[in-house]
Parts: C-alpha cells; sequence; structure tokens
C-alpha cells in the first residue's frame, strides 16, 4: 500500500461517527462604512502602510515621482510610471536583489484590513514585490471591497497562481516586541489611489 | 462590521511604566498614533544582562520535569517579567481586535462548525485537494511519519542537486526533527524568520508557535548574534540586530537553491493552500529559488474560498491582536518556469481522530492565543515543556506523540479555562488538559503522589456531601494552620506564590443560610 492509501485508510478507521453539517457562512456586510477609501486608508495606517492623497490638481502620479526621485533603481510593472530597469528583461529573480523601488497596480483592496491583493499577473515576477527596499500600490478606489468575506468571492484566486495579501511592509515585533519595518521584505509600503487607465482590463 | 477600532490607550494595569513611555524614539508613529500592528509594539524593560534560562532537561523517554525547568525560569526575574509582560499585551491587543468585530462570538462558532465538518469528511477533502492541486500543476506527496517526510523532502531536494534551503517557519517541520535530519544529509537550512532565525542560531527550539524567541532578552539576542553573524556584543539594541539579520540572511536567500514554507491552510476546492507571516520571509522562500516545497498537516483542509475568509478573519487577532498578517499568500501552482510540491503529513493526526475525548485538538489552527492567556505559560516560559507544541494547547497535542515522555504536561495547568475562552475554533481545552489527567492516570502514566491525589480528589468530587465538609473542614484549617504546614514541598500550589485566603463561610453554607430558607 502507498503512504497515501495506508493515511486515506486510517483516516476512514478513526473518522468521529457523528453529523457535522458544513455551516452557511454570511457576508458580515449589513453596516458598511459610509467611503470604503477612507476606511481602507485606517486600516492601511494601522497596519503600517503610507497612504499617498492624490493631489486635487495637476499631475495625480505625483506624490509617487516625488518618493523615486532619488532612488537609483526603480521596477515598474505599470503603464502609468516607467522606472529604468524592466521587469520583462528579468531572468531570475535574484536579478532583482539590488532594487530600490517596485510600482505595481494591485488587483483589488480590502477596506477592512487595509490590504492590497497582488497577483502574479500584477507583479510578472512575484518576488519583485519581496526582494525591493521599497513597494509602491497603485489601487483603483472602484476596486475596494468591504471586507474578506467578499475579497475571497473575486475570482483572482481561481485564476491565478499566485496571489497575495500585503497588509502593510515587512514588519516584525520578534525582539522583545519592539516593532521593526523591513524584517526580510520591503522597508515600506505606500497605496495611492488612481483609476485605472481607459481600457485596461480589471483583472 | 468595523474596520477600525479605537486603541485603548496603553494596555491595562500588568504592562511596566516602562512600556507605555510617551517619550520612546523607537516607536513608529502614523497619524498621531504609535502603531502596534503585527506583533506589538511594547517598549522593551530596560535591562542589565541577566543570563537566559535554558528549557526542560531532556532524559530520552523520561517524563518531562516541567516544574523543574518553570522554577529556573521563574528565578530569572527580568526574563520573567518580560516573558509575561509581553504575551499578557497580545492578550490585550487579541481583546481589543475582538471588542472591534460585533460577529466575533459567530466567527469562532462558524470556524469551529466548518472544522469539525471539515474534519469528519477529511479523507473526502484530501482527495479533492490532491485532485485540484494536481490538476494545476502541484506536485503532491504523503508522508505516514516524521521519517517520511523527511525522506521526501530530502528525495526532492536530491533530485534537483539543492545542497542550501531556505525556509519559513513550520511548527510540523519542528515535529519532524527536520532541521537535524537535513545537517546529518549535508545540506543547509536557513531559517528566514527573524524569532527562528534567532533560535536556529542558538541552537534551541522555538518557544512559542507564533513568535519563537519571546522568551529570550535583547541581551540574549545581542550575545547569539555577536556569536553566529558577527554584531557588536555590546550593542543590544533591537533596530539594530534586526537589520543585520535581515543583511546576514539576505545573500542566502539570493544564493538559496531550494525553497520551502509551511501551509497554515489549504483549500480542498481550488487546491490552494495558504501561508501567512508578518515578515514576507515565506514570500521570499517560495518566489526566489525555482523550487518551492510546503510542508503541511493534513488537518489544515477546510472546503471552500468562502471558508477561508473566517480563518483569516480570526487568525491574526487571535494570534497578535492585528487584523491581519502582513501577508497572506495564495499558492494555486508554480509559478512560470518553477516548480511547486506539497508534502501532506499525517504523523499521529489520523490515529488522534479516532479518539473519541480529544479529536477536537485537530481544529487548532496555531495561533498561540491560548499560550498568551495562559498564566502558566507566561511565567514558565515554552522552553520548559520540552516538547514541540508548549502552553495549553501542548497539553494536549504532546502525550498523543509520547504518553511517558509527556505525562506531567497536563498538569502544568490551573484549569481556569481562559485557553477555551480565547479560542479562535472553540476547542475545549482546559476540559480535555483535565481528560488528559484521567488517562494518563488510569494508563499508570503518572507518578504516585499526584495519582492519590486525584484518587482522593475522584472520591471526594463523586459524594457532594463529602465535598461539602471537605472544603469546610480544609477552609477552616488554611485559616489556622501555621504556614510551614501550608508552603512546604508537598503542596505544589505554595511555592511562588501565596494561597488564597479562605472564605469566612463556604458558598453552600452561605446559601442555604441566605437562600434556601426562602424556599
Amino acid at each position: 500500500m502507498s503512504s497515501r492509501d495506508v493515511i486515506l485508510a486510517s483516516i476512514r478507521t478513526n473518522l468521529p461517527c457523528v453529523e457535522r453539517p458544513l455551516p452557511h457562512v454570511p457576508m458580515f456586510d449589513g453596516d458598511p462604512p459610509a467611503s470604503l477609501l477612507s476606511a481602507f486608508k485606517e486600516s492601511l495606517h494601522r497596519m503600517g502602510g503610507v497612504f499617498l492623497d492624490p493631489p486635487t490638481v495637476g499631475d495625480i502620479l505625483e506624490p509617487v515621482r516625488g518618493k523615486i526621485a532619488d532612488a537609483k533603481i526603480v521596477c515598474s510593472t505599470v503603464p502609468e510610471i516607467a522606472g529604468n530597469q524592466d521587469i520583462a528583461s528579468v531572468g531570475v529573480p535574484r536579478d532583482l536583489a539590488d532594487v530600490d523601488f517596485a510600482i505595481v497596480r494591485a488587483s483589488f483592496a480590502v477596506a477592512e484590513t487595509g490590504s492590497v491583493l497582488l497577483s502574479d499577473a500584477d507583479l510578472h515576477v512575484n518576488a519583485v514585490a519581496y526582494l525591493a527596499q521599497h513597494l509602491i500600490v497603485l489601487v483603483d478606489p472602484a476596486d475596494i471591497v468591504v471586507n474578506l468575506h467578499h475579497a475571497y468571492r473575486r475570482p483572482e484566486f481561481r485564476n491565478h497562481h499566485y496571489a497575495s495579501f500585503h497588509t502593510g511592509p515587512s514588519a516584525t515585533a520578534d525582539i522583545e516586541g519592539a516593532l521593526i519595518h523591513g524584517a526580510q521584505g520591503v522597508r515600506s509600503l505606500s497605496v495611492l489611489p488612481v483609476a485605472r487607465a481607459a481600457g485596461k482590463p480589471t483583472s | 462590521m468595523s474596520t477600525a477600532s479605537e486603541p485603548t490607550g496603553r494596555g491595562g494595569a500588568m504592562l511596566h511604566p516602562d512600556l507605555r513611555a510617551g517619550d520612546d524614539s523607537d516607536a513608529i508613529m502614523r497619524d498621531g498614533r504609535r502603531l502596534d500592528h503585527a506583533e506589538g509594539a511594547s517598549k522593551p524593560l530596560q535591562t542589565n544582562p541577566e543570563p537566559q534560562p535554558r528549557g526542560a532537561k531532556i532524559h530520552g523517554n523520561r517524563p518531562v520535569d516541567q516544574a523543574e525547568a518553570a522554577g529556573r525560569f521563574i528565578a530569572a526575574p527580568e526574563h520573567e517579567k518580560m516573558h509575561d509582560e509581553r504575551l499578557w499585551d497580545l492578550r490585550q491587543k487579541r481583546d481589543r481586535e475582538m471588542h472591534g468585530i460585533p460577529e466575533w462570538e459567530e466567527l469562532r462558532s462558524l470556524a469551529s462548525a466548518i472544522k469539525e465538518h471539515t474534519l469528519t469528511h477529511l479523507d473526502l477533502y484530501l482527495d479533492q485537494f490532491e485532485a485540484n492541486a494536481r490538476s494545476n500543476g502541484i506536485h503532491v506527496h504523503w508522508a505516514r511519519d516524521a521519517a517520511e517526510h523527511n525522506q521526501v523532502v530530502h528525495g526532492i531536494l536530491r533530485d534537483h542537486g539543492a545542497k542550501s534551503l531556505i525556509k519559513s517557519k513550520s511548527m510540523l517541520t519542528e515535529e519532524c526533527g527536520f532541521r537535524a535530519y537535513m545537517a546529518s544529509v549535508g545540506i543547509e537550512v536557513i531559517e528566514t524568520d527573524l524569532g527562528e532565525r534567532i533560535q536556529q542560531l542558538d541552537n534551541e527550539d522555538p518557544s512559542h508557535v507564533v513568535v519563537p524567541a519571546v522568551h529570550k532578552l535583547r541581551t540574549d539576542v545581542a550575545e547569539v548574534f555577536s556569536r553566529t553573524i558577527g554584531t557588536d556584543p555590546a550593542n543590544s539594541d533591537v533596530h539594530y540586530l534586526a537589520e543585520a539579520q535581515r543583511e546576514a540572511t539576505r545573500p542566502l536567500i539570493l544564493n538559496a537553491d531550494a525553497g520551502m514554507t509551511g501551509g497554515n491552510f489549504m483549500v480542498a476546492e481550488t487546491g490552494t493552500f495558504v501561508v501567512c507571516t508578518n515578515e514576507g520571509n515565506a514570500d521570499l522562500s517560495a518566489n526566489v529559488p525555482r523550487l518551492h516545497i510546503a510542508s503541511i498537516g493534513i488537518e489544515k483542509i477546510i472546503p471552500r474560498l468562502e471558508h477561508l475568509a473566517v480563518f483569516v478573519r480570526l487568525l491574526s487577532r487571535s494570534a497578535l491582536g492585528s487584523p491581519m498578517t502582513q501577508y497572506t499568500s495564495h499558492f494555486r501552482g508554480p509559478r512560470t518556469g518553477g516548480e511547486m510540491h506539497v508534502v501532506l503529513v499525517d504523523n499521529g493526526r489520523s490515529e488522534r481522530l479516532g479518539l473519541q475525548e480529544f479529536w477536537t485538538s485537530l481544529k487548532c489552527i496555531r495561533c498561540g492565543a491560548c499560550m498568551n492567556t495562559c498564566p502558566v505559560y507566561r511565567r514558565s516560559g515554552g522552553l520548559s515543556y520540552g516538547a514541540t507544541y508548549s502552553g495549553p494547547i501542548g497539553l494536549i497535542i504532546d502525550p498523543t506523540f509520547n504518553k511517558r515522555k509527556y505525562s506531567n504536561l497536563p498538569f502544568a495547568s490551573s484549569l481556569n479555562g481562559s485557553c477555551s475562552n480565547v479560542c479562535p475554533v472553540k476547542i475545549n481545552i482546559h476540559e480535555q488538559i483535565y481528560a488528559w489527567r484521567r488517562v494518563l492516570v488510569e494508563e499508570h502514566e503518572v507518578p504516585l503522589a499526584k495519582k492519590a491525589a486525584m484518587k482522593a480528589a475522584g472520591v471526594l468530587l463523586s459524594r457532594p456531601v463529602a465535598y461539602r465538609a471537605a472544603i469546610a473542614a480544609a477552609d477552616t484549617a488554611l485559616a489556622h494552620l501555621p504556614r510551614f504546614v501550608i508552603y512546604n514541598g508537598l503542596n505544589a500550589w505554595g511555592k511562588h506564590r501565596e494561597v488564597p485566603h479562605p472564605p469566612k463561610q463556604t458558598f453552600h453554607n452561605w446559601y442555604h443560610a441566605n437562600r434556601g430558607a426562602k424556599r
């Protein structure tokens, strides 16, 4: 017998003889916040992320341009901003080791937790979101869902091989509880609300 | 639902004033508030180096003496105080999150029901997961026990000529003695979670399922790092230590031949597994090398994505009092050009399923909330248990691995029930602890002194009249006995604490006098 068969047989021998029906999970969305964007911003800040307030006039991408002005290596996967390292030319993830700023667009965001979902399609090379020193994420305000129950109804979890909720930057408090950003991954996560360019697919 | 609960000031009565200092230069501020997501923001206590108390002494298969190791931990007051307050801080943050979500109790009930349903159909859901994962291009392996797990992983690494492995923290691999096995076959394992890396470099097991080095002071870490990665032994600044570790580990991550993670959840309907970390180290381990191996216990499975929402909402709130881990990553298949393996590990779980009183311990999602709230755990340190799993959940899991070796552990509890009250999947932990005491006594795994006391208590508890007489007599005796009779070596309850003042009247007498007559 294979190990698989041994384990499954042992499970069947030991299954508790009790009736346990699968419960229905409500959406828990009866009392949504007045503004999903404001709720997202507050949750993001609690988790150590930075919400970039878009300027009311002029270039909406100005807060991003300001952040990357002094950066040596910028890797962008979004059409709105050009970097100086082309993600398409990356042979192995290690090639991204010296990226200062990565700029990507999130599939969607979650107001409840301040999370952004980054899929393999959003990242092109998954490791860019972890090897870069800093991460900047663009989110379309129309792509914010109220809570995780709504989030898990989204198609990304069925369409992509990799999808990760980022909720603030890399963090640790493993030494005496002192909070530190940039434990292994990015030292900062900034989010700019900006609508998708017209004609771009939404997922 | 609530998206932002107000901060409740800096903690409660247990916190040392230093932990609430307003002028903490290390604090990270946002919108005028101090951030305390992830694992906490407590300002550490100022400290002079106090040697770290080490864990339980292991003598082969002989019963671990948890009380002896706990005694040494308590004898190191700075370690004990930091440990106690840090974990109580996490418990308070968990409470804050709980109060911020009106449906909290409903989520706990759902989580429990989903887990019980899945466990009672475990064969079907594992079968479904395997089929879906395979169709997505994941190689699925099965391992009956720790030895087979280690051999399977070794086989995959050998096939790829891999000599170095970066990995994220996994209690399952601790269970399997994975690092020791890999060392014996010449493969270098590099833990990438900061706490776990500290423990690896110090050649010590993790003392907590979520915060593996929580029993160490910063000075202990400075000592370990100065010995192993060349930091300044006199510098115990936490930011300096964390940054030095980041710089030392990064080249190892970039050059590793393979990556390994555990898994917090598996979703049967999509063949997905989910890994939650705060450091992003699991995503580095999974996404930098070409080869990703995930070792996952068979009980981690849930049926559908809609169920995942329930558990993700509960996990980090229960563990650390943060709404979400910084990273919650969903792996459904290998990336382009990559290779992905999942090893499904039994190691005693299928047998545990057949234990009528104990099978629901398999609902555990390893959040550590029961440890953070446990007065025994907080004051004795996780390494005092001498087992992979410590704290209340350890007391009910460890004996399933070895009844003799862990026969003392179910007695390391006051049965106060706090563990059951905070458990996000509603495991009746304290009732199972009590049930294990009975099982171990019946199976003669318990020493004579404890057994005699248990037997006497059993006789009393089964006879209400005798019980009432005994309680009244004991209260009278406690009020009049000299100290040396109460606080002696035979009464473990009198060590390191005052026995509570006896009431003037038993509850039964009070009831009889005040309420009974009115009937």
